[in-house]
C-alpha cells in the first residue's frame, strides 16, 4: 500500500535535484561496496565521480537508474524512491535515463541502426520512417556517417562504439545521462571528441549528466561539479566515504591528500604497501 | 596437540560440505525464482515475432540434421544390440516391437533432449553468459526493456514448441535406422518386423515420449538461460555456464523422465487397468 501510494505522488519538476542518493549502503555478500553514501545531482549539473579503481563508483552509478538494488538508503529519482516502484513503473522512468556503458554494451547480434533504434521500439509506437529519422539525427549528433547504421558493432572501432553507444542513450531524449568511463581506451585525440560530445549534448538536450571516470582531462573540461569515492576498506572508522565534494578548480588545493595525489597520478602509500608487502614476503 | 589437528581437519570438512549444500540450495532457489519470472512474462506478454523467428531457426532448423543422424544411429545400434540376445530365443522376428518401443517411448525423446541441451543449451548460456560479462543485459534492463521477456522467454516458447517437432523426427529416423539394419542387414522378414511393431507400440507410447519432450525443453532453456544470466566475469565465467548448462540439464532431465514415467504409467493403468493384467 504505501509503495502504490508513493508511485501515485506527482513528481515536482521545479525541484532543484534531479536525482537524490540519501544513506546508500550497498553489500555484495561479505563486501562492503559503499557506506552510507548521501548525494544530490541538480537539473542541468555535470557530476563527475571519481576515485580509485574498485571505490564502488560503477556501483553508485548503476544504484541512481536502479540496477542494483540497495542494502540500505534511498535512490530518489525526480522525487521517486526507484526500490520501491513496480516494475511496470520503473520500466517508464528507465525510459527518462541514457547509460553509457564502460565498452558501449552494444548488442552484437543487431545492427548499430537497431542498436540505436532498440529504445524507440521499446518505449514509443513509432513509424518505420520516424525512427530512422531518430536514429539517422542521433548518427550526426554524434559525428558518424550514415553508412555505419547498417554495420554490426564488430565491425567498428573502440571509438566509434562509444559514439554509438551514446547515439543509443541519446535516442529517448533522456533527463539523465549516465556514462560510465567513457574515453577509457580511447587515444587522447577520441577522448577529446568524447569529452565535447558530452558538453555539446548538455548544450543541445535539458539534460543532466553523471560522469564516471578516471581521465582528470575530461574532469576539468567537462565538470560542474567533483565528487571523489574512497575504498570502503581505506577508510578509518565512521570516516566518510565521500572525500571530496566541490568544483574541478579546487582539487589541486584540495587538503585531503588523498585527494591530490589521486589528481596528480602519484602511488603514494600504495608504494609503501607494495614496500612492506615484499618485505613480508 | 594431534587430536586437536584432527578435530579441525573435521570441522573444516564439514564446513566445506556445509557450503557446498547451501550454495547448491541457493542457486535452486535462484532458478526457481528465475524460471517462475520467465514464465509470468511468458503469460503477461508474448515476444514480438522477430525476436521469435531467429529462436526458431536456431533451435529448430538448425538442429534438425544432428537429431536426424543420431535418431537414425540410434535405430541401427539398438538392432545390433538386441539382434543377439532375442536370437539365442528364437525370437527376432519379436525386434521391431522392442526397437521401436524402446525409440519412441524413451530413447527418441531422451535423444532429442540430449541433443538440444548440447547443441542449443550450451550455445544459449555461453551467449547469454557474454551478454552479461559484457553488460549488454545489464543495457537492456537500463533502457526499460526487461531482459528475461527480451532473452529468455523467446528460448523458453522455441524450445517448448520444437522439442516434441525435433522428438518425432528422432523418432521416425531410429524407426528408419531399426529397419534397416533389421531388414536389409540382419535379413528379418519385414512382414514379422512390422507386425510385432504395430503389436507392441501403442499410440500412448508414442503419446507419453512426445510429452515428456515437452517438459525437456522447458528444462533446458530455463536451465541453461538461468546459467547465462548468472555468469560469472570473464572467459573461465562463460566457459563454466556453457558446461553447466548442459550438465545441470542432462541431470533434470533424467530426473524428470523418471518422474513422469512414473506418473505416465499410473495415468495409464488408471484408464487401461487391463494394460496393468498383462505384466
Amino acid at each position: 500500500m504505501v509503495a502504490n501510494h508513493l508511485e501515485q505522488l506527482p513528481t515536482d519538476p521545479a525541484a532543484d535535484n534531479l536525482v537524490e542518493v540519501v544513506g546508500l549502503t550497498v553489500d555484495f555478500g561479505v563486501q562492503e561496496v559503499l557506506r552510507d553514501i548521501s548525494l544530490q545531482v541538480p537539473r542541468g549539473e555535470i557530476l563527475a565521480l571519481i576515485g580509485e579503481s574498485g571505490c564502488g563508483k560503477s556501483v553508485l552509478l548503476k544504484s541512481m537508474i536502479g540496477l542494483i538494488k540497495p542494502t540500505s538508503g534511498r535512490v530518489l529519482f525526480d522525487g521517486r524512491e526507484l526500490s520501491r516502484l513496480s516494475d511496470k513503473i520503473l520500466t517508464e522512468q528507465r525510459a527518462r535515463f541514457g547509460f553509457l556503458f564502460q565498452q558501449g554494451a552494444l548488442f552484437d547480434s543487431l545492427t548499430v541502426g537497431q542498436n540505436i533504434a532498440f529504445p524507440l521500439r521499446q518505449h514509443r509506437k513509432l513509424s518505420l520512417a520516424e525512427v530512422e529519422l531518430i536514429v539517422r539525427d542521433r548518427l550526426f549528433d554524434v559525428g558518424l556517417p550514415e553508412a555505419v547504421v547498417y554495420k554490426k558493432p564488430a565491425e567498428l572501432s573502440g571509438g566509434m562504439r562509444k559514439r554509438v553507444a551514446l547515439a543509443r542513450a541519446l535516442a529517448m531524449d533522456p533527463e539523465l545521462l549516465l556514462y560510465d568511463e567513457p574515453t577509457t581506451g580511447l587515444d587522447p585525440i577520441m577522448s577529446d571528441v568524447i569529452n565535447e560530445l558530452i558538453l555539446r549534448t548538455r548544450q543541445q538536450y535539458p539534460v543532466t549528466s553523471v560522469v564516471v571516470t578516471h581521465d582528470m582531462h575530461t574532469v576539468r573540461k567537462v565538470a560542474d561539479r567533483v565528487v571523489m569515492v574512497h575504498p570502503v576498506p581505506r577508510l578509518s572508522d565512521g570516516e566518510p566515504q565521500i572525500i571530496y565534494d566541490g568544483p574541478a578548480s579546487g582539487l589541486d588545493e584540495c587538503e585531503d591528500r588523498r585527494v591530490r595525489q589521486f589528481i596528480r597520478g602519484e602511488a603514494g602509500e600504495r608504494l609503501n604497501e607494495l614496500r612492506q608487502l615484499r618485505a613480508m614476503g | 596437540m594431534a587430536f586437536q589437528a584432527l578435530t579441525t581437519r573435521v570441522y573444516d570438512a564439514f564446513a566445506d560440505w556445509g557450503t557446498l549444500v547451501m550454495d547448491a540450495i541457493v542457486a535452486f532457489g535462484g532458478w526457481v525464482h528465475f524460471s517462475f519470472q520467465t514464465i509470468s512474462w511468458l503469460v503477461r506478454r508474448l515476444p514480438r515475432r522477430e525476436t521469435l523467428m531467429p529462436n526458431f531457426y536456431e533451435i529448430g532448423v538448425l538442429s534438425l540434421p544432428v537429431v536426424a543422424l543420431t535418431g537414425t544411429f540410434i535405430g541401427m545400434v539398438l538392432a545390433v544390440q538386441s539382434y543377439f540376445q532375442f536370437r539365442q530365443l528364437g525370437l527376432e522376428t519379436r525386434l521391431g516391437g522392442v526397437i521401436n518401443m524402446s525409440l519412441v517411448r524413451e530413447l527418441g525423446p531422451v535423444l532429442a533432449a540430449t541433443m538440444l541441451a548440447g547443441r542449443v543449451g550450451s550455445a544459449m548460456a555461453a551467449q547469454l553468459g557474454t551478454m552479461r560479462v559484457t553488460e549488454q543485459i545489464d543495457a537492456m534492463d537500463s533502457m526499460g526493456a526487461n531482459a528475461i521477456h527480451y532473452l529468455a522467454v523467446p528460448r523458453l516458447i522455441a524450445c517448448v514448441v520444437l522439442i516434441p517437432n525435433l522428438t518425432v523426427m528422432a523418432d521416425f529416423m531410429g524407426v528408419v535406422g531399426g529397419y534397416f539394419y533389421s531388414v536389409m542387414v540382419l535379413g528379418i522378414d519385414k512382414h514379422h518386423y512390422w507386425h510385432n511393431s504395430e503389436q507392441y507400440v501403442r499410440a500412448w507410447d508414442f503419446f507419453s515420449g512426445v510429452f515428456k519432450s515437452v517438459f525437456f525443453g522447458a528444462i533446458i532453456a530455463l536451465v541453461s538461460c538461468y546459467r547465462g544470466f548468472n555468469c560469472r566475469p570473464g572467459a573461465e565465467g562463460v566457459g563454466r555456464a556453457a558446461t553447466a548448462a548442459f550438465v545441470d540439464s542432462f541431470v533434470f532431465i533424467l530426473a524428470i523422465d523418471l518422474l513422469l514415467n512414473i506418473a505416465l504409467d499410473h495415468v495409464y493403468f488408471s484408464f487401461w487397468p487391463e494394460g496393468a493384467r498383462l505384466l
